[in-house]
């Protein structure tokens, strides 16, 4: 076991070395008792029973949690466009040479973000959407996601050198042309690193559709968490060791999405460093 | 609305239960989240690794789902806590994830030479990070953490849907009295503007500290 160097240690000698691997196998220890223990206490309790994972086996459960992925994903997307669609248009607001038309953009995106995403989905399911939770949960999450999307984008449109703007005005092009062709592509390419990060956290946010009943994921787990019973009680650790992974791989794979997509631009952006602004 | 059958003494309960709620939750994050930073940036390889899995998978996985495992999962293997602790531990474990790559970050932004120096005086890893390293992350963090911080009474509403009896449970209960939802959700959305506008301004009062001459 070799230590790597780093600034915030030396390349560590012979008793360095000694110390560390006692740490190591100390931290091994504590990690490994940690994970022990739970797992112990999860066996007491009868969590590994057959009873308990046997709801899994049958087709109609498996589809409960299939349609709970494509109603999540279904959220996900129509959030996912409605956020794009408003931040673009939001940010537009912001970036305005009109006046009142800065100010109301920039009220929209202040509240907005600054609101309980919870809080504002249930307000649209209980005054508008009592029936279709879907749309109350679509339209939160692009509300909020939208106005954070607006935020990043202003703030690249911004980060572009101003040489850019000045030579494409220089040129006689009009303040439209000047966002459309040269700004905003440039700012997408540069901020689409963030973007994506932020599809991630509405992907995870659309969990709170659990809250106002909307079948996704999660709903579809307490479903059927609920209606299994088994000596040792409801399988609600099962369905929770089941649903996170799901989760968890959705995100990663959005994330693994953003760094390809971010790694691409590098190769792309090293043609030719820009001069300072 | 607010001011009738004793609905504000509710509202006032559920205010305080917010910010005491978010209060803890962000000292168990804080508290946590540079533990885990440490350990990220540590020589032992056990412990970057525990911390990387740590990040990863709370990270990605929804705060709904964290409430969800505490509230209906914990019970199952005879583990009882209040909502409120349950809650906190949700929370704080949540943000401390966020909190350790914020932290990491900043460690980053730190010269060189000053760890070099630490290191060429006999100080160890410990006292490197500790005496040297993140007093000065800290002021660069200042910023990317009051994101953080902002966002945590936000998300503390989900507690709400699990058995705190905070602001959005205030607003749940008043709903089902038959109070009219837009006039409810002007209140409650004023005080959660209040609570990020304190928190903001607390963090803009600290990052306007006479910063130390380097």
């Amino acid at each position: 076991m070799t230590a790597r160097a780093s600034v915030l240690y030396d390349v560590p000698g012979p008793r360095a070395r000694a110390r560390y691997r006692a740490f190591g196998v100390l931290g091994a220890a504590g990690i490994a008792a940690l994970l022990w223990y739970v797992y112990a206490q999860l066996a007491e309790h009868g969590q590994f029973s057959a009873q308990m994972w046997a709801p899994f086996e049958y087709t109609a459960v498996q589809q409960l949690i299939l349609n709970g992925v494509r109603d999540t994903l279904t959220a996900f997307g129509l959030a996912a466009l409605l956020s794009l669609v408003l931040g673009a248009l939001l940010a537009a607001g912001r970036l305005s040479d009109h006046r009142p038309v800065r100010w109301a953009a920039s009220a929209v995106v202040e509240f907005f973000r600054a609101m309980p995403l919870l809080i504002m989905i249930f307000a649209l399911y209980q005054a508008v959407f009592s029936s279709q939770p879907l749309w109350a949960l679509v339209l939160g999450l692009g509300l909020y996601n939208g106005s954070v999307q607006a935020e990043i984008i202003r703030s690249g449109v911004n980060a572009v050198p101003r040489g850019q703007s000045e030579a494409a005005y220089a040129l006689g092009l009009r303040k439209t042309q000047v966002m459309a062709t040269v700004l905003v592509p440039q700012a997408v390419r540069a901020m689409l690193p963030a973007m994506i990060g932020q599809l991630v956290v509405t992907l995870k946010d659309t969990s709170l559709g659990f809250v106002i009943t909307y079948t996704e994921l999660l709903y579809a787990g307490k479903l059927i968490a609920g209606n299994t019973s088994t000596p040792q009680g409801y399988p609600y650790i099962p369905v929770v060791l089941v649903i996170a992974p799901i989760y968890i791989a959705l995100c990663l794979a959005l994330t693994a999405l953003a760094r390809w997509i971010e790694s691409r631009g590098r190769r792309g952006a090293n043609r030719r460093t820009p001069a300072p602004a | 609305m607010l001011f009738e059958d004793g609905n504000f003494g509710l509202f006032r309960d559920g205010f305080l239960r917010t910010v005491e709620l978010s209060a803890a939750s962000a000292v168990l994050a804080l508290l946590l989240g540079t533990l885990l930073a440490a350990f990220r940036v540590s020589p032992v390889p056990v412990l970057r690794s525990f911390a990387t899995v740590w990040v990863g998978v709370f990270r990605n996985t929804p705060l709904t789902l964290l409430f969800f495992a505490v509230t209906f999962g914990l019970p199952r293997v005879d583990v009882h806590l209040s909502a409120f602790v349950g809650a906190v531990l949700a929370l704080g474990c949540y943000t401390a994830s966020f909190v350790c790559e914020v932290v990491r970050s900043g460690i980053n932004t730190v010269p060189v030479g000053q760890a070099e120096a630490a290191r060429s005086l006999g100080m160890t890893f410990g006292q490197t990070l500790v005496q040297i390293v993140l007093p000065q992350a800290g002021r660069a963090v200042l910023g990317p953490m009051s994101s953080i911080f902002i966002a945590l009474p936000r998300n503390s509403a989900i507690a709400g849907a699990f058995n705190v009896a905070e602001l959005y449970s205030v607003q749940q209960t008043l709903s089902e009295r038959g109070y009219a939802i837009f006039v409810l959700f002007f209140w409650v959305a004023l005080a959660y503007l209040c609570i990020s506008a304190a928190v903001g301004l607390a963090f803009r009062r600290l990052e306007h500290r006479p910063a130390v001459a380097r």
